[in-house]
């Protein structure tokens, strides 16, 4: 058995003291949690353990002389939870400090907008009544006291991104709230100087109260979905067995290997790598890379390819870097090629914004000039009515309307098993108007599975278990997890490319090809009835049966597909694998649209050619062969069981082997987007009423501070309804 | 009037501690896990 290597993942303080995250599978609840820091605290050497429910994730920290990280993981496993080494990336601390200082500012805007707002309901209701003007002067002293410093901390986040804006000659949201802020700082100050009736230090302070709340969630929505996706990279982390120089078997990740490595690959292994056979022989499948699905013999010398599936014998390769032709180039090539399209997409908020910020600008202008030079009034006053302006369009309700909708959606589908790893995913999946699906892995599950169960009597079943769990090949494997995974026989001999025997009580079993059962009688009804399946025959005595194993239609396939279809989406099969293979999955689920056969290049190209004619498509995949198309697609979704490839590109990641939540998932981003521009919409139609009262001259700082609160309280309460709606199915695990 | 040169400075302290505070459980780390917060309180001998 070979050891694990996952010194990569540690990281080292003072002391000696080591620490580790770890993604945990299966954490749920408080018990998880308690079982995983109090059996870890048990071991003396481990100093801490912290479980973050949340995230699912577990950091623990102990002494690195006493315990090596591989210990750490048993460890965990022993208490029955798998956990995965992780890296946190370093974009990922900077998200978290980012969010640490949002939070920071919110803290201290929330606690001004208070203050103020109390001296300001002072101040109102002095002024309709007999307010001696020392006091007031007083309290809008004081309000400036608590406003000047908060603006100056809570609003850095907003001049920054504007002196970035400017500074690339472009203008965005930041820069009509930052001349607001300060305009309105300014004339604050300059109003309270002059003994002056109104003051906006209220207004201010809860403006960016009310902005830092909606980055404050962009934020979280941003670090959530990342953090989801590193979960998710830890738990696919694909290993490799590196042969050391004095023979010792290490596994590491996939990252750790450089060319001229030694890797072994086992029989069952998908083949990770490029690289020269040193030693062994085996047969390999290359379905994956040129569609042929025989097998392919191979031997001393030649050469194996990333993507392949190794079937009969270990081999020993020498890993050669990514060469030119090679799958996992054409791959990386097709990928670069596809990203830039989906780049071009332009987020709702960021299209409200393009709008915003020049109508403001002149609006608030044009109130400026037009009340000097028509209304007859001196500068300071009009400026006065130019900045109301400028604060009372605030965009409150327009920052507050998309990222809540965002959270509140994603959280919706996080407790319907579904991930969202890109923010804007929703919007995008909200306009597909065509869902394209691959077939194996997708449409059918992962594994192959017995299609005639009739040809396996009960009785049968644990001695064919016994020996198919005996060998490595895939087909053996799979009928070994299709019959419950049995303890393996003994003595068990295995001739490759013919199958297993076995002696047992003075009578040969054999499980292998159908010619080497010599079952060729059984199994030519077997072949008539599931030509597109793979055959596997076993004998004892004058006994013998042939089982037909192939790929099941994932659980909810059907009412998934009726589903889409419902929704007015177009559907298609785009598969890699052969017409035959194809054509009656395709049947069972009345999908006329189908094209097989197809290579990785080839269904990038026909996706590209649907965005061409405007059509906005929905790739769902889970293959090496699909990652371009998904990076390539208008919005991607992968099972979790995809490669890590496909997982990456992809926008949505769903668990469970039920094919029902990509039309969850379509459900809740269609409503989410609704909501959005019903979000937007309402901003407008706010702003139709306001900039009128502001442009007049008629609101009052009460006025201002009350069409501010209540337009984002507004905008807030219709985002919770994203959570509403969608039944809640749980799907089968 | 004069009641307001204690209250003012009274209000405005409150609210200094709790902005304080907010920061404390900030630096504590009591934001970064929501859920599992939830759940610890639950448990008999928390050695938190």
């Amino acid at each position: 058995m070979a050891a694990q290597d996952l010194s990569v993942f540690v990281s080292h303080r003072d002391g000696g003291i080591a620490s580790m995250e770890l993604a945990v599978d299966g954490i749920r609840c408080a018990g998880c949690m308690q079982a995983i820091e109090k059996g870890l605290g048990r071991e003396p050497a481990i100093l801490g353990a912290r479980v973050n429910l949340a995230l699912k994730r577990v950091s623990v920290e102990w002494r690195e002389a006493l315990l090596k990280p591989e210990a750490v993981v048993e460890k965990l496993g022993a208490l029955g939870f798998k956990a995965y080494p992780f890296a946190p990336e370093r974009q990922e601390e900077g998200a978290a400090s980012e969010e640490k200082r949002l939070l920071r500012g919110l803290g201290v805007a929330g606690f001004a907008s208070m203050n103020v707002m109390l001296l300001s309901v002072s101040v109102w209701s002095g002024n309709s009544g007999d307010i001696d003007p020392t006091t007031r002067d007083f309290f809008h002293w004081l309000s400036a006291l608590i406003a000047l410093p908060t603006a100056a901390y809570a609003g850095r986040p907003f001049f920054e991104s504007a002196l970035r804006a400017l500074k690339a000659r472009a203008v965005n949201m930041d820069v009509p709230i930052t001349i607001g802020v300060v305009l309105a700082l300014a004339m604050s100050v300059a109003e309270t100087w002059n003994h002056g009736h109104h003051a906006y230090f209220d207004g201010v302070v809860m403006l960016l109260f009310f902005l830092l709340i909606g980055r404050y969630l962009d934020q979280l929505m941003r670090r959530r979905t990342r953090d989801l996706a590193g979960n998710l990279a830890a738990l696919k982390a694909e290993t490799a067995t590196r042969v050391g120089a004095d023979g010792s078997w290490t596994t590491v990740p996939i990252a750790a290997i450089r060319p001229d490595d030694r890797v072994v690959i086992r029989p069952g292994e998908r083949v990770s790598v490029d690289g020269i056979v040193e030693n062994g022989s085996s047969e390999l499948d290359q379905s994956l890379v040129t569609g042929e699905t025989a097998p392919f013999a191979i031997g001393l010398g030649e050469r194996v390819h990333a993507g392949t599936l190794n079937l009969t014998g270990a081999l020993t390769v020498r890993v050669e870097a990514a060469g030119q032709g090679t799958l996992l180039d054409e791959i990386d090539r097709l990928m670069s090629q596809a990203v830039g399209s989906r780049s071009r997409y332009v987020r709702l908020s960021d299209r409200a914004a393009r709008l915003y910020a020049p109508v403001v600008h002149t609006l608030s202008a044009a109130t400026f000039l037009g009340w000097l030079l028509i209304g007859g009034i001196s500068w300071p006053e009009a400026l006065m009515i130019a900045v109301t302006v400028l604060i009372i369009t605030c965009p409150c309700a327009l920052g507050l309307a998309i990222p809540a909708v965002q959270v509140v959606a994603a959280s919706a589908l996080f407790r319907r098993r579904i991930m969202l790893k890109e923010g804007d995913a929703l919007e995008r999946l909200a306009e597909a108007d065509i869902a394209v699906f691959d077939k194996t892995g997708t449409l059918t599950l992962p594994e192959p599975d017995i299609l005639n169960e009739e040809a396996l009597p009960i009785e049968r079943r644990a001695e064919i278990g016994a020996l198919a769990a005996a060998s490595h090949h895939p087909l053996a494997q799979a009928l070994s997890r299709a019959l419950g995974s049995l303890p393996a026989h003994a003595d068990v001999r295995e001739e490759r490319g013919q199958g297993l025997s076995v002696m047992l009580d003075s009578e040969e079993l054999r499980l292998g090809s159908v010619a080497f059962c010599g079952a060729e009688v059984e199994a030519a009804p077997v072949m008539a009835a599931h030509p597109s399946a793979s055959f596997i025959a076993y004998r004892r005595g004058a006994y013998r049966t042939v089982l037909a194993l192939g790929q099941k239609l994932r659980p909810e396939a059907r009412e998934t597909i009726d589903a889409l279809r419902a929704a007015g989406l177009e559907i298609a099969i785009l598969s890699g694998d052969r017409p035959e293979a194809v054509a009656p999955i395709a049947a069972e689920l009345g999908i006329d649209h189908v094209q097989a056969g197809l290579l990785p290049g080839d269904k990038l190209n026909l996706l590209d050619s649907m965005a061409a004619h405007g059509r906005k498509v929905l790739m769902v995949g889970d293959g090496l062969n699909d990652a371009p198309a998904l990076a390539g697609a208008h919005v991607s979704v992968s099972p979790v069981s995809a490669t890590h490839l496909a997982q990456a590109a992809a926008d949505i990641v769903f668990l469970g082997e039920g094919l029902k939540p990509v039309a969850d998932a379509l459900v809740i981003a269609r409503k989410a987007r609704g909501l959005m521009l019903e979000n937007l919409w309402f901003a407008v139609l706010y702003n139709a009423v306001a900039v009128p009262v502001a442009m007049a001259g008629l609101a009052t700082p009460l006025i201002a501070a009350a069409a501010m609160s209540g337009s984002s309280l507004v905008v807030t309460l219709n985002a919770l309804r994203a959570r509403s709606g969608v039944p809640e199915t749980e799907s089968r695990p | 009037m004069n009641i307001i040169v204690i209250l003012f400075p009274l209000a405005l302290g409150l609210g200094l501690i709790g902005l304080g505070g907010f920061f404390w459980c900030m630096r504590s780390g009591q934001y970064t896990d929501l859920e599992g917060a939830a759940w610890r309180v639950l448990q008999d001998d928390d050695q938190a």
